[in-house]
């Protein structure tokens, strides 16, 4: 294992062992921090009945949006699929697609669960709504709570800024959004980034997602669908 | 007097008038997301997006966007002078820890008790979408819902009991709609103010729980017409 320099030579190659059935968190909210490129190599390497776990199911031929259109994702964990996601809500309507709904906070939190090693948590977010169903209720210090588990994945696809060779990041404005808790709840994390540069060259004062928790890195220019 | 009900735009004017100097805000889609253009010149409002931003400015002028600074509604957006940018999970300890002091939501339901409905319409196409709603409700110190008094159908939306999916239980503090403003007290809805030109009796004949108030009832401050 180089743990000195993680960046590889290719979208293509970041992807290539990702299989059939694999579960994966995509980064991105609102057009920003979407890695993009990694989503096009995926649609390229063609694995299937993927789960997906992300806030939302992208734009209608954009973002996750490409790999509704080639169908390979079955089954989703989002906050808010979005009208726009045309494939998506095709798929869904015809009974072709799961779908968890969770909360936006309770989605990141439950990563954030699991990259930290806690199985799972009381939360106040849904009691008493639909959410709720199924799920252990609890009464504590005289406040109704309901026990969210840990949210992890095979892989994690995310976009920053920087990276430098051993994988510290950087991001960049609202692009940061899901991406640094992704990361650190992950088997494998593959980042594309605008830029990598040497080591020790980013200030550690800065850093956001430390390289413990980066796989692969890959140099790809931000692309951004409308 | 003339007596229209209050345009989207004039519930948004009257809901800024409940934001503090220096609150912390978030403002959901729909009326709520008006607000922001009637905050008084003289007071700054810390606008939360929960993509990662406090402190919110207006919208990018034409020609300035930048793709990576944008709002939850993918618009373009910038920056008052002591921002933040942040991740999700930071975004969300604001949310539901408890540390925004005024968030204001659009609602299909609100129910007497101040439960809100305002994710899913029953028997809506497609998948629907839950986003931060949930964790904005439980965790705002104070929760506003603005929203049209009844439904385009003429159905009541502030009801005994809500009957769409909720969003979260006892979380609405105030409701400003385009006839009044409602506070939700532990003894029931206090009708506070009523728009220009309508009675309290008006009102309660749109408003299906029994409305509190006494005496005349002042009407609701709308500069702009």
């Amino acid at each position: 294992m180089n743990r000195k320099n993680r960046v590889y030579p290719s979208v293509d190659e970041c992807v290539a062992d990702i299989p059939d059935g694999a579960t994966i968190m995509f980064g991105g909210f609102g057009g920003a921090g979407f890695p993009n490129n990694l989503i096009q190599g995926l649609a390229r390497r063609g694995a299937r009945n993927l789960s997906v776990i992300s806030n939302n199911c992208g734009t209608s031929d954009g973002e996750l949006g490409i790999l509704f259109k080639n169908r390979q994702i079955r089954h989703v964990v989002a906050a808010f699929p979005g009208p726009g996601a045309t494939y998506f809500q095709q798929q869904f309507d015809a009974g072709e697609i799961d779908l968890e709904l969770v909360p936006q906070g309770i989605l990141c939190e439950r990563m954030r669960a699991f990259g930290a090693g806690i199985p799972a948590f009381y939360s106040p977010v849904g009691v008493g709504t639909d959410v709720a169903k199924g799920k252990e209720e609890r009464v504590i210090r005289g406040k109704r709570y309901i026990l969210e588990q840990a949210l992890g994945a095979d892989y994690a696809l995310i976009r920053a800024h920087r990276a430098d060779r051993m994988g510290n990041l950087v991001y960049r404005k609202a692009g940061r959004n899901f991406n640094p808790i992704m990361a650190t709840a992950a088997k494998t994390t593959i980042v594309e980034v605008e830029e990598v540069v040497e080591t020790g060259e980013l200030d550690p004062e800065t850093i956001v997602t430390p390289s413990i928790f980066v796989d692969r890195i890959v140099v790809a220019k931000g692309l951004r669908y409308v | 007097m003339s007596k229209q009900r209050l345009t989207r735009e004039q519930i948004a004017e009257r809901a800024a008038l409940e934001l503090p100097d220096g609150a912390y805000v978030n403002l959901g889609w729909g009326i709520p997301n008006l607000i922001a253009a009637y905050v008084p010149k003289d007071i700054t409002i810390y606008f939360h997006s929960e993509n990662g931003i406090l402190g919110m400015g207006p919208r990018a002028p034409q020609g300035q966007e930048d793709f990576d600074l944008v709002d939850a509604m993918k618009v373009p957006v910038t920056l008052v002078p002591g921002a933040a940018y942040f991740s999700q999970v930071d975004a969300h300890v604001m949310t539901r820890g408890g540390h925004l002091d005024i968030c204001v939501l659009g609602g299909l339901q609100v129910s007497e008790k101040g439960d809100l409905a305002n994710w899913r319409v029953p028997g809506a196409k497609g998948a629907g979408g839950i986003g931060g709603a949930m964790d904005i409700s439980v965790g705002a110190q104070r929760l506003i819902v603005t929203m049209e008094h009844t439904a385009k159908d003429g159905l009541r939306k502030i009801v005994n009991k809500c009957t769409y999916p909720l969003t979260a239980i006892e979380c609405v503090n105030t409701i400003v709609t385009d006839l009044a403003v409602i506070d939700v007290t532990p003894e029931g809805l206090a009708l506070r103010e009523v728009a220009p030109g309508f009675t309290p009796e008006e009102v309660q004949a749109l408003t299906e729980p029994k409305l509190r108030y006494s005496g005349k009832v002042p009407e609701m401050a709308i500069k702009r017409r």
